[in-house]
């Protein structure tokens, strides 16, 4: 099959599927729109993986696939095509956008199931696909920025899904305009690139970009690149623009497994990855993504440990993995970076699931204080949770423990890191390690403090054949990206795959050294061991002694209420920011444009109306007042004439 | 002969409309007449050649010689479109009046023809005092529509208009004469012929605000200001939108605001090259103005018609600041931003018709909870909502990015600032839409007595034609830019030098 076909194919699917699902979106049958939406992604997951073989079958260093549909927009220089670029790193993104997109969707059959407005549901879904695949996709700026908004319309579309409530419809206002501000920082970022560079395909200013190397702040690429990453904290919800990720929980629970955890709001790291040469290029910006990335995994840590609805918990769950790849883009590990995107799309996705399962099962119920002991009712549930909850601890094994202790160990050894991002990257796996225990504990263990009249019931099997697949992959998935050092002890040796497939994308890190294998083992040993006591202590403490916990957060209360609130930041927003600015709008209308601007045309009016009835007194039909006038003119004139 | 076709047909529509005999033909006569003028608005294509930058379909009589006066007609590929906007939304507009426009139903599509007639020729002259003519003919018919068919204020906003508009025609006039008495002492003969304008070389002196070409230059940049209009002089459009009936509006953002924006693209941008590029600091500082403080003052408005009009005035900021940068990026936007807020706006006011029609209110308080009760026109409004916000594979998105683009080649700072209004053009948009179509029910649309019915056929017809046309120009930009990219080309590269020639002519 031509490339061509393959990738028409790849992306018309799920967008036929939308438009089926969008004209019968009346229909009520879960199972239908179901079956259409998950078959349009599944023939989606099938041509990524052909593209995955084509690309297999290609010599490496030409590891390439680029489909043009022609010309876009063409002005003077300016010249952006519909071009779709199948390269080793993008191949691998449509995989885990098919491939767990379909297990979403399989998942959300039997979610959605009483739903009435299930057709419109899963039009919304598969558009996200087809967005989301384009941001991947696009060979320049702009074409990816079609996605890129593409998938923020979705996000608001399913955030808002149920819209009759406020609270929702809000939520999905406010991911949309939080992210709309990323995006004009992403459009100046762009200007930027062509201005300078006269292009906006990203595989022609990743050639161009190292030639601009700098080192100062006003630098072209490190301008450039901080402007994206803008974007990128809008889209992947980092600070200062996290602010939204927490309230996007109020969409359908598939929907935060999907879009708020494992694809869309990963697109600000693998826009760095894509681009990871003009970054390189950057390195104070490559500083400035390494600290906001290490201060988003500790703070939304902090607020995760506070937080009473599942849901949450795992929000800022995600904010804070984010972090971590963030912080492993900072210090030029793209591919680590890359590793922990995948291993958490399967994890956090698998949780997110796990978590509908048990809000389905406890009728709507997300506040974990009324859970407890579901592991008694939820068996398949609890025992897949409980592999994601193993794998984002980072237990020796699991697919997290890879990833992440990759993350961690290039904070330190990189010439890009630094001691003290490991120590926070590594307190925030500490503080992951207890959150989430605190989340098992909770919701699964302990004694039941489920309300009498909630039944919790195990879910359908189309909900759980997605969640073992997922449990799955999140044990095994770290093994594809074996670091070195643990690679060297095992038999056979095996190879970092993941490495060695990206290897012509992601560039070096300029002037890295051998790694000191002893070095290595030590972290890994502080930081497994950290979370292993902070698990413990956290089991200890919520499944026996709770009043313990209670007493503890009696006694620091302002902190834990501050934490709690998640440090008053939304407020700080709408206090400083939006609500001020309203008010400042109701003033500039009130006064500029009614008192002011207003006020001065009707003067002017008041003139023109004095004006002429002045004229008009002049204008009295007496003749010798006309002929006065004359001379009076013919006077002035002769004035005027003899003093130039 | 198919510009004077154009321009005059609908004159004979409005006079055949004015002799027919039975009243009840009136609307379905108007519908079939736009059709025919849209069709014949469409052979221009074929004939059109894109490659140049020169004069076609061009007509040129003498009409009064002693003043060289000639009744001279020409299009190039800054007016083509335009055009086409113009006969594309007559039929739209005249089906999106069936129900609204209920009383004096033959002198409202009157007034409407010969408004069509007016706009089409200041589009296509090329004689200064021709379209003098054109330009202060189109004031009368939309003081009538705006007047008779209005709201409540209408005698207040219809004054407010005219007394705003008149003042800056008056200074053109004056300017005008002004550069006909120029042609004498430089050609031995006067002529209004704008082709001649663009020959005078009017002197220039940037320090001295009194030098000849600045004062011509602000003479006609403030009229057309006022058209457009530009922050501060805007406050007579949200009057006379809120104030005029929805086919008004319609026509109003849809066609008449460009008169303006398209006039500094054919008059002050060549005539006066070295002040404009001296002055265009003025320009993009009020256009970026106009953007923020559009934006904003639409976020805080109760009324959503006053809400779209105000939006306006933050989308025409970004034409003048694309066009006032003069690179080919800034002008194409600003072309294309002008068919985009043609078509978006146009459809905005339609769909708050079609609500007004059912509720008799425009207070967003009043309602909330409206997609569950009209899911189809929520689509609709929303498809229109995200053209008008600019989401890329929509029109909008195209306009913006490319005049942002230009605007940011020029001046980065004015871009920083312009694209805020990324970000407000979202929040007052969503904010709006939030309000009007999620929640709970409001107290109009849960009103028992009275419950709302969705979108009927003629509704339907008309909304699809602008659905299509924003995805159309937001995928195939290039059919479009292709058309005027001669004609911008050549403005771009000879401002100082701009001698339009006549296709076919030495």
């Amino acid at each position: 099959m031509s490339q061509t076909a393959l990738m028409s194919i790849l992306l018309a699917s799920p967008l036929i599927g939308f438009l089926i699902n969008g004209f019968r979106r009346k229909h009520h049958s879960a199972n239908v729109s179901g079956i259409i939406a998950s078959v349009a992604v599944f023939i989606s997951f099938v041509a990524a993986v052909l593209f995955w073989l084509e690309l297999q079958g290609m010599a490496p260093e030409s590891r390439s696939i680029l489909v043009n549909y022609g010309s876009w927009m063409n002005v003077e220089s300016l010249s952006i095509n519909f071009g779709f670029l199948v390269d080793p790193l993008s191949s691998l993104m449509i995989l885990i956008i098919t491939g767990v997109g379909f297990l979403i969707h399989v998942f959300s059959i039997g979610y959605m199931h009483h739903d009435k407005n299930v057709a419109k549901y899963f039009a919304y879904l598969n558009f996200f696909i087809f967005n989301m695949l384009i941001l991947v996709l696009g060979d320049s700026l702009v074409t990816l920025f079609v996605g890129w908004e593409g998938v923020g319309l979705a996000s608001y579309l399913l955030i808002g899904f149920w819209f009759t409530d406020k609270e929702k419809a809000s939520a999905g206002m406010k991911a949309f305009i939080t992210n709309r501000i990323g995006d004009a920082a992403f459009l100046i970022g762009m200007f930027i690139f062509f201005v300078s560079f006269g292009t906006l395909n990203i595989q022609e200013l990743n050639a161009l970009a190292p030639t601009v190397a700098e080192s100062t702040w006003l630098g072209v690429a490190t301008l450039g690149t901080l402007f994206l990453f803008i974007g990128a904290t809008g889209k992947s919800a980092q600070i200062p623009l996290y602010v939204w990720l927490p309230d996007a929980m109020a969409g359908p629970t598939p929907v935060s497994a999907l879009i708020h955890a494992a694809t869309m709001v990963t697109a600000g790291v693998y826009l760095i990855i894509r681009m990871n040469p003009v970054f390189l290029a950057a390195p104070n910006t490559m500083m400035v993504i390494a600290i906001i990335g290490v201060l988003t995994v500790v703070l939304a840590a902090s607020i995760g440990i506070t937080q009473n609805d599942i849901k949450k918990v795992l929000a800022y769950s995600t904010v804070s993995q984010l972090g971590y790849m963030f912080l492993a883009c900072g210090v030029g590990a793209f591919t680590a970076a890359f590793f922990h995107l995948m291993t958490h799309a399967f994890f956090k996705a698998l949780m997110f699931l796990g978590s509908g399962s048990v809000i389905h099962a406890m009728h709507e119920e997300q506040d974990i204080r009324k859970m407890g002991g579901l592991k008694k009712y939820l068996p398949w549930t609890h025992l897949t949770f409980m592999m994601g909850w193993l794998a984002i601890l980072g237990t020796p094994g699991f697919s997290g423990f890879f990833s992440k202790d990759e993350i961690l160990w290039m904070s330190w050894h990189s010439p890009l890191g630094h001691w003290s991002l490991w120590a926070l990257g590594a307190l925030g796996a500490t503080m992951t390690a207890f959150y989430m225990t605190r989340l098992m504990a909770l919701t699964f263990w302990g004694k039941s403090r489920v309300p009498k009249e909630i039944h919790p019931h195990e879910s359908s099997p189309i909900m759980l054949f997605p969640l073992v697949v997922l449990a799955i992959l999140s044990v095994v998935g770290g093994y594809v990206g074996i670091p070195h050092v643990i690679g060297a002890i095992l038999p056979g040796h095996p190879e970092n795959i993941l490495a060695g497939w990206l290897g012509n994308i992601v560039k070096p890190i300029p002037g890295i050294t051998e790694a000191d294998a002893a070095m290595e083992w030590t972290l890994m040993g502080v930081s497994v061991g950290l979370a292993t006591i902070s698990a413990f202590i956290a089991y200890t403490l919520y499944v026996n002694k709770q009043e313990a916990v209670q007493s503890f957060t009696n006694k620091i209360k302002p902190v834990y209420e501050l934490v709690y609130k998640k440090y008053l930041v939304d407020e700080l927003y709408f206090g400083y920011i939006i609500n001020p600015l309203v008010r400042l709008s109701e003033n500039i209308w009130a006064y500029i444009d009614v008192r002011f601007i207003d006020r001065c045309t009707y003067w002017a009016g008041d003139l023109m109306k004095g004006g002429g009835s002045f004229v008009r007194s002049l204008q009295n039909g007496n003749l010798q007042s006309y002929a006065m006038y004359i001379g009076l003119g013919l006077v002035l004139t002769l004035t005027f004439v003899m003093m130039r | 002969m198919i510009l004077s076709t154009l321009v005059f047909l609908p004159v004979l529509f409005a006079l055949i409309l004015a002799l027919w005999p039975q009243k009840n033909m009136i609307r379905p006569m108007a519908l079939v007449f736009s059709l025919i003028h849209f069709a014949v608005g469409l052979i221009v294509f074929q004939d059109f050649d894109t490659s140049t930058a020169q004069l076609q379909f061009v007509e040129k009589h003498m009409w009064i010689e002693k003043f060289g006066i000639q009744y001279f007609l020409a299009m190039d590929g800054i007016s083509f479109w335009l055009v086409q906007l113009t006969t594309f939304l007559a039929p739209l507009i005249i089906l999106a009046s069936w129900n609204s426009i209920s009383e004096k139903v033959r002198g409202f599509h009157i007034c409407f023809f010969i408004l069509q007639s007016a706009m089409l020729g200041s589009f296509l002259a090329f004689d200064a005092i021709l379209f003098y003519v054109f330009w202060e003919l189109s004031l009368i018919p939309m003081y009538f529509i705006v007047g008779i068919w209005g709201g409540s204020r209408r005698i207040y906003a219809t004054l407010k208009f005219f007394i705003y508009t008149m003042a800056g025609s008056v200074l053109m006039l004056v300017a005008i004469i002004y550069m006909m008495y120029l042609t004498q002492q430089a050609f031995g003969q006067m002529s209004s012929n704008l082709l001649d304008f663009y020959k005078l070389s009017i002197p220039f002196i940037g320090s001295d605000f009194f030098s000849m070409q600045t004062l011509l230059f602000f003479a006609f940049a403030l009229a057309f200001a006022i058209k457009v209009p530009l922050f501060p002089l805007h406050t007579w459009l949200p009057d006379a939108h809120v104030e005029a009936p929805t086919p008004g509006s319609v026509v109003l953002a849809g066609v008449m605001l460009k008169m303006g924006t398209f006039c500094y693209m054919r008059w002050v941008l060549p005539l006066f090259p070295e002040a404009s590029e001296y002055w265009a600091w003025i320009f993009i500082m009020l256009g970026v103005i106009g953007i923020i403080y559009g934006a904003l003052v639409a976020m805080v408005q109760p009324d959503i018609k006053k809400l779209v009009a105000y939006s306006s005035v933050s989308h025409m900021g970004y034409i003048i600041i694309g066009l006032f940068v003069m690179n080919h990026q800034g002008l194409q936007g600003g072309l294309y931003q002008m068919l985009n807020h043609g078509i978006s706006t146009g459809a905005l006011f339609i769909l708050i018709g079609m609500i007004y029609e059912r509720t008799h209110s425009r207070e967003i308080s009043q309602y909330g909870g409206l997609a569950s009760v009209l899911p189809n026109f929520t689509i609709f409004f929303f498809i229109i909502t995200l053209s008008s916000i600019a989401v890329p594979l929509t029109n909008g998105f195209v306009g913006e990015f490319l005049i942002l683009l230009g605007v940011y080649k020029a001046s980065p700072w004015a871009a920083g600032f312009a694209v805020t209004g990324v970000v407000l053009g979202a929040a007052y948009m969503l904010w709006m839409f939030k309000r009007v179509f999620y929640g709970e029910k409001g107290p109009l649309v849960a009103d028992e007595k009275h419950p709302l019915i969705d979108l009927n056929v003629r509704e339907f017809v008309i909304l699809v034609p602008f659905v299509i046309m924003v995805f159309v120009m937001g995928i195939f930009p290039n059919h479009f830019l292709k058309y005027s990219e001669a004609s911008i080309d050549y403005l771009v590269k000879n401002k100082s030098s701009y001698q339009l020639t006549i296709k076919g002519e030495q």
